[in-house]
């Protein structure tokens, strides 16, 4: 390989690796040695007393089980033609989620290619812990050898380059600027390409039923779903539409009881709250959004008289919330358009909204689940059948 | 507000004179900026209920940067600011009407005055000539140095257009003025930049005893060299002698209130100004002493609804009305820009572009 990876940290692999690793052949989705390889990955972590200290790397352990992975596989039991990886996949992973460079790399496994991934730069020890049980575990699986390369390299172009170069399928996170900066690398005319761009994302609530719950349970869950990623993951609400009688009842429980659980679990920076405020006047201004009445900067919320598409344009993180009363679920239709991603359901079926919506035929909603599972990987994600698309069909 | 001495009022006399006077301009703004208005119904802000200083809503100073807020009509807008646009980021554009102008030399003039005398000075420009010389788009440097002129009887550009020192045109200038007092006007980073570094080289060093230097503009640009304030006025006093120095806090955004740095190296609030720092957590005022997000208000902003702004900045009070200088009102100083935040999250931003 060229010198371009001077410059590159190997958590795995090394240029030598990463060569051979361009010329070993495809495996088939679901391969059975891989299975085995990755269950071992997952006992490494869940063994090591370490992982306890971070829930992501836990959660990311239990998923690649054996078990796990079986559940998995299912929906793909069927399918009609023999498959075999498209060869080597290139991730780009996001800079500031620790685990995340690890469901695409699985991902790219299952649907059976060799992998580099480039993970984020910083020093997440959760990103340590993993690259840590993947290279014991490849150490005990020899087949494993030359499969997998993780790199980690700053804003080098000739890097990128490089690595689309030599990749049969790229798969980017990291929104819509960092897809505009890695689509300046030409792919090989084959390769294909699964972007992931930005999203919004929202949570849909029905007061009545909201009222019956347990308000801790929820709050905790709500939490989950967005301050634990600053609100910036694609799939986090930003937005709660609440139907129903007791709505200004239900919104005062649930906007406590998330308060409650923010109080000294979330360190909002000082830049943060002026973010917030000036989005809250950017809001005011553009829309006539009116800020609630607050006790302190960590709950940020605008009630806006109705759901309309502007609203995404207003988008913000760090715990900045915009919400509006419907009568009916198919008046957020106008929040569904090709952006929108994840509908985050509180006290009301996935099921219930997805037969109020569907009829319309919105241009997004990749996914509707209820409140506190907005951030569950699946091998289906934005709408692309990540095993299908990392693959191709052999017609016979 | 010009017939009274800039750092006469106490905290009895200024907090409810300024209370008032930001009552009137909060409504003005209210009544004629209907971008301003939404804001402030928005925000819930009851003037009735605004009974203290600390009370009247501020905007975010980033705002300005992405909406054009305006109280008057644009057939009235006699020149439109910028803040300078080197750091790569999005200028503020600040549109001033002729009153806004005018009150804006008339309060530094003012507060100025109080730190280098009434006289005008014969004065160094520690700039270049080009900076000035678009008059149609003022950047904030080209306006501080057009701004803090007045105060010079003849003016001399120190740098040439390649940011070269003109040493022995200073020579010849501080011959000609030998025996006076001498202003020094510069912006921060280029004083230390271009104009301390060519003097620490010069093998017959300039006399400056007589020069009193006012900077601004801010340390940021100076944090990779690891300058502070302290050492950056004892270097001086080595290489050429010059001891009186204050630095200023100010932006483009609130041009004229700016707040000087005293003999005792502290910034003061004027009559035109205030400061409050807030609390992170709840935007609640902090306690003397307590570091906080700045707050600035100035009282000339009369064509745009800048008069109470959020900065990006932190700081802390340092005393009220004590100071050993002798001047009444608030004193502060500025800590530094806010730490930008990592904002987690699969789309990579951050909660300040850099």
């Amino acid at each position: 390989m060229p010198s371009a990876f001077d410059n590159v940290r190997f958590l795995l692999g090394d240029a030598a690796a990463l060569a051979r690793l361009c010329a070993q052949p495809a495996r088939p989705p679901f391969h059975e040695p891989w299975l085995r390889f990755l269950d071992d990955v997952a006992q490494r972590l869940l063994r090591d007393p370490r992982t306890a200290a971070h829930p992501d790397v836990a959660t990311f352990a239990f998923w690649c089980r054996r078990a796990s992975l079986e559940a998995l596989r299912k929906p793909y039991g069927a399918l009609p033609a023999p498959r075999l990886g498209r060869g080597v996949a290139f991730h780009v992973a996001p800079a500031n989620v620790p685990v995340n460079f690890a469901y695409s790399l699985v991902a790219g496994m299952l649907a059976g290619n060799a992998n580099v991934v480039r993970v984020p730069s910083k020093g997440f020890p959760q990103v340590e812990r993993i690259c840590a049980a993947l290279r014991e575990a490849e150490a005990a699986h020899p087949d494993m050898r030359d499969r997998l390369c993780l790199v980690q390299y700053g804003h080098e172009k000739a890097v990128t380059d490089a690595l689309s170069a030599a990749c049969d399928a790229r798969v980017v996170w990291g929104g819509d600027d960092t897809i505009q900066s890695i689509r300046q690398s030409p792919l090989p005319p084959r390769a294909v390409e699964i972007a992931f761009a930005d999203r919004y994302s929202f949570a849909v609530a029905d007061a009545d039923r909201y009222l019956e719950m347990d308000a801790a349970r929820v709050a905790q869950d709500f939490y989950n779903d967005t301050y634990l990623t600053d609100q910036n993951a694609c799939t986090s609400p930003q937005l709660v539409a609440w139907r129903g009688n007791a709505v200004a009842e239900a919104q005062a429980r649930f906007w406590a009881a998330l308060h409650a659980r923010v109080v000294g679990r979330y360190a909002l920076q000082a830049v943060q709250a002026v973010g917030k405020r000036a989005a809250a006047c950017r809001l005011a201004a553009a829309l006539e959004g009116r800020l609630a009445a607050a006790p302190d900067n960590l709950v940020t919320r605008i009630a806006v008289s109705r759901p309309i598409p502007e609203l995404i344009d207003f988008k913000y993180h760090s715990g900045f919330f915009v919400e509006c009363a419907v009568a009916t679920w198919d008046e957020i239709l106008p929040l569904c358009g090709s952006r929108c991603q994840t509908i985050a359901c509180i006290g009301v079926a996935p099921g219930e909204i997805a037969q109020s919506l569907v009829p319309h035929a919105p241009r997004g909603v990749d996914r509707i689940v209820p409140v506190g599972r907005t951030l569950d990987f699946a091998l289906v994600w934005d709408g692309h059948d990540l095993i299908r698309e990392l693959s191709r069909a052999i017609e016979c | 507000m010009f017939e009274l001495a800039p750092f006469a009022l106490d905290r009895a006399l200024k907090e409810p004179w300024l209370a008032a006077q930001l009552a009137d301009l909060t409504s003005l703004h209210r009544e004629r900026c209907p971008a301003y208005r939404r804001m402030l119904d928005g925000l819930g802000f009851d003037l009735r209920r605004a009974a203290r200083v600390a009370d009247f809503p501020f905007l975010p100073v980033r705002l300005f940067k992405e909406m054009e807020l305006r109280s008057v009509p644009a057939d009235a807008v006699f020149k439109t600011m910028t803040s300078s646009g080197t750091t790569g980021q999005t200028p503020s554009i600040i549109a001033l009407d002729r009153e806004t102008a005018g009150s804006q030399q008339k309060a530094l003039v003012k507060i100025v005055a109080d730190f280098i005398g009434p006289r005008r000075l014969p004065m160094l420009i520690l700039d270049c000539p080009s900076v000035v010389k678009d008059r149609a788009l003022f950047s904030a440097r080209g306006a501080g140095i057009l701004g803090f002129s007045i105060f010079g009887t003849e003016r001399f550009y120190t740098l040439d257009d390649d940011m070269r020192l003109d040493v022995a045109g200073i020579r010849e200038f501080l011959a000609r003025h030998a025996g006076q007092p001498v202003l020094l006007f510069g912006f921060t980073f280029i004083v230390w930049k271009h104009f301390y570094r060519e003097l620490a080289r010069l093998e017959a060093p300039l006399d400056l005893s007589r020069g009193i230097l006012v900077h601004g503009g801010g340390w940021k640009k100076l944090a990779g060299e690891a300058v502070t304030p302290r050492e950056f006025k004892a270097r001086f006093a080595e290489a050429c002698g010059l001891a009186r120095i204050h630095d200023y806090y100010g932006m483009v955004e609130q041009t004229g209130s700016i707040f000087m740095e005293c003999e005792r190296g502290h910034l003061h609030a004027s009559v035109f100004s205030e400061v409050i720092p807030r609390r992170p957590f709840d935007f609640a005022p902090c306690a003397v002493g307590e570091p906080g997000i700045l707050e600035a208000v100035s009282l000339l902003p009369r064509s745009y609804p800048g008069h109470c702004l959020l900065t990006e900045d932190e700081g802390r009070l340092l005393g009220e009305d004590d100071c050993p200088c002798g001047r009444k009102g608030k004193y502060f100083e500025v800590l530094g820009r806010l730490a930008n935040a990592e904002i987690r999250g699969c789309s990579d931003t951050y909660a300040v572009r850099v």
